[in-house]
């Protein structure tokens, strides 16, 4: 569906079923460059099992307007706008690798309104390679063949996709080429690179809150993932094996199922 | 972000020999097994029911029923998806299936092809006859005619048509200039690389959307099964115009599913799948599917070796006394030899047509009389093969469409195998001595 932001028409997928009030809201944060079709393998699911879903295209990114945010922090404030203007009181947040730092700072800021948080694939900073950030910056699609390759772990590089006939690492690619790469991603690399307020954040954070880590994820390891669940009070860490960072698709019924787990528990549906 | 001990920023992913061994399987999700395991099963079981839904809804991955999708055939379609360059691909029972999948999925009643006038006869007939019986119209163009593509575009066109190189002419479709027309028009491109692999060209980079194979062909190699496929490059923005309706509006069929906005690059698979394959069920049997895989392992390797014998192929013949003419992109007279430098930079194919000196009785009495290479009605066998088309393969075509498609009665059509190329060319000198011989029967 598309609706304004801040002036600007903004797409978020509805997991295939429209908005309806009378149901809680779970908001999906994609990661750097990329968009709403990362999060397929969860939305409809929550979607036809009594939720609204919006899985987001940021700012210049997938089908929306207006130009790339910044800094999370401006990401964070964004998110919380969304749910503004849809006139919802309250959300859950799900977040994806830099989707992570924009949920951790949102729900730092709104701690009444942001009801649970789950992230996958999340650190309590992501410094940016200083090469990868200069392809990026240049609109070299090597920026994203290597994001890519870094991104995928067993499944990626053999396949294996959930979805029979998929290939993930030109899926991917495509989605992070769908829009100009220096505007997108390099964009969102250097808010990620820039973004120092990670664990202040994630130690305000009181509310139930999810870790989905993978073993095999080198943009995000384990123990950075580790190290920023240490920081939030309660905080439930889950690790998927033999999966790298795209676990949200990689091991997309893994993630599945403890994602629904959680959210049936923490933030149940009427 | 990133590996610390990633020294030089050069991604790792596999490469095309690599990816014809591996991609698309792992072994540890599948008891180890090295090869892979051939899932000859119908059904699979749901954890529940509220798996099962979630299943038929899309809502998440897996398997149903094997119309649908089946471990064994997908392995093989990431597989030709990888070696493509493609997000996604549909693995069918044939290429045909592979074609006629492809265009219901694009089209409805009431629109409107453009088509390359140089295809395999099949498909011809298929654009020519069938698609009008359910509303679909062709306007058929000649490969070499860029600008005839162009003008040929009317307000319902969804999409053009065509082989890279033109079968049996051996004419080549200007693709990267054909692909700027139809994205002008705000269509996709979809080409036949039967005759190519993604050995020899990657049609994805030069600008096509939607690209089929029949893998019966030099995919598989051996002969031994049919096979087609469709792959996506992902690339297309279906979302760009209102022309492709069934793609961005909500879906009855999947509780008003956008399989544009849900999928984005992997839509018009998904909806060849969850439409097409649900409704017309031209599915691939997992049997078949291994034995393609088979045959994709050693690709490369075969391509190399069928490419150079075409080429000693068409020394031999450009200087036989019996041969009066010779079209292959790799003879440097040929109209497209510059073009086919360009897209086919790993060689030319090992489709050779040429003409027999001594007309159609000529033609007849080689192919009766050749002994190793076979006369049948495939292309791509690791085997060297022979057909007289305007008697064979393109038959069904009367005087004036065989013209147009660029045939002629003196044309035989030479698929080069991997055979020893002395065995190949004196096998060829036993149907010229009988070609030249004085034809007393059909003469009287």
């Amino acid at each position: 569906m598309k609706f304004e932001v801040n002036g600007e028409e903004i797409f978020a997928s509805t997991g295939g079923r429209p908005l309806d009030k009378k149901k809680p809201l779970i908001i999906f944060v994609h990661g750097s460059g990329l968009t709403h079709m990362t999060w397929v393998l969860q939305t409809r699911y929550f979607a036809f099992h009594g939720y609204n879903v919006l899985a987001l295209d940021m700012p210049g990114h997938g089908l929306s307007g207006g130009k790339s945010l910044k800094s999370i922090e401006d990401m964070s404030e964004w998110v919380n706008n969304v749910i503004d203007a849809l006139g919802y009181k309250e959300a859950s947040l799900v977040g994806h690798s830099q989707g992570c730092l924009v949920t951790i700072e949102c729900a730092s800021r709104y701690p009444n309104k942001i009801k649970t948080l789950s992230l996958m694939g999340g650190a309590g900073a992501i410094p940016m390679n200083p090469e990868l950030l200069a392809l990026a910056e240049n609109n070299d699609p090597k920026a994203v063949d290597l994001m890519m390759d870094w991104a995928h772990g067993p499944a990626g590089h053999f396949g294996g996709h959930p979805v029979p006939g998929l290939y993930h690492i030109n899926t991917g690619a495509m989605l992070a080429k769908s829009r100009t790469i220096k505007n997108t991603l390099a964009v969102d690399f250097r808010a990620c690179d820039n973004y120092k307020n990670g664990f202040e954040a994630a130690k305000k954070i009181k509310i139930p809150t999810l870790s989905i880590l993978a073993t095999d994820d080198k943009m995000c390891p384990v123990k950075e993932g580790e190290k920023l669940a240490s920081q939030i009070e309660g905080s439930k860490v889950e690790v998927i094996d033999n999966c790298g960072h795209m676990m949200l698709l990689e091991e997309a019924d893994k993630v599945l199922n403890v994602l629904k787990k959680f959210i049936l528990k923490n933030y149940p549906s009427k | 972000m990133g590996d610390k001990k990633n020294k030089g920023l050069d991604p790792k992913t596999y490469k095309f020999d690599t990816l014809s061994l591996h991609a698309g399987y792992q072994p540890q999700k599948n008891a180890g097994s090295r090869q892979v395991p051939i899932y000859q099963t119908t059904s699979y079981l749901f954890d529940d029911v509220d798996h099962a839904a979630a299943l038929f809804n899309l809502e998440r991955g897996g398997h149903i029923y094997s119309r649908i999708s089946n471990p064994t055939v997908a392995v093989l379609e990431e597989r030709v998806a990888s070696l493509e360059g493609g997000t996604a691909a549909l693995a069918t029972s044939s290429g045909m299936s592979a074609i006629f999948l492809t265009i219901m999925t694009l089209c409805e009643a009431g629109d409107h092809l453009v088509v390359s006038s140089q295809l395999y006869g099949g498909t011809v007939n298929l654009f020519r006859l069938t698609l009008p019986k359910f509303g679909i119209k062709c306007t058929f163009v000649k490969p070499r005619d860029t600008e005839g593509f162009k003008k040929a575009i009317q307000k319902n066109t969804k999409g053009i048509f065509g082989e890279i190189v033109g079968n049996p002419g051996n004419e080549l479709m200007n693709m990267p200039e054909i692909a700027k027309i139809a994205h002008d028009a705000g269509i996709p491109l979809i080409i036949d690389a039967t005759y190519q692999t993604p050995y020899l060209c990657r049609p994805f980079e030069h600008g096509t959307d939607l690209v089929v194979h029949s893998l019966t062909k030099w995919m598989a190699g051996h002969g031994s099964s049919m096979a087609g496929i469709l792959v996506e490059g992902g690339n297309f923005d279906w979302m760009q115009n209102d022309k492709f309706s069934s793609m961005t509006s909500p879906y009855e069929g999947y509780h008003g599913l956008s399989f544009a906005e849900e999928f984005g690059p992997t839509a018009f698979t998904m909806k060849a799948r969850a439409e097409g394959m649900r409704d017309f069920g031209p599915c691939l049997s997992p049997q078949n599917a291994w034995n393609v895989l088979q045959g994709i392992e050693t690709l490369s390797v075969r391509m190399k070796k069928h490419c150079s014998n075409a080429e000693e192929m068409v020394k031999y013949l450009l200087e036989h006394e019996s041969v009066a003419w010779v079209s292959h992109p790799s003879v440097p007279d040929h109209p497209d030899h510059e073009l086919a430098k360009k897209l086919l930079p790993n060689g030319r194919g090992s489709m050779i047509a040429f003409g027999i000196k001594g007309g159609k009785d000529a033609g007849v009495a080689f192919i009766n009389n050749v002994k190793l290479a076979s006369h049948l009605a495939n292309v791509g066998d690791t085997r060297t093969l022979v057909i007289h088309p305007a008697s064979g393969t393109h038959s069904q075509m009367d005087e004036a469409t065989l013209k147009f498609a660029g045939l002629s009665h003196d044309m035989i059509r030479l698929s080069v195998g991997i055979e020893d190329i002395d065995d190949i060319k004196n096998d060829f000198e036993i149907g010229f001595r009988a070609a030249s011989k004085p034809r007393l029967v059909s003469n009287q």
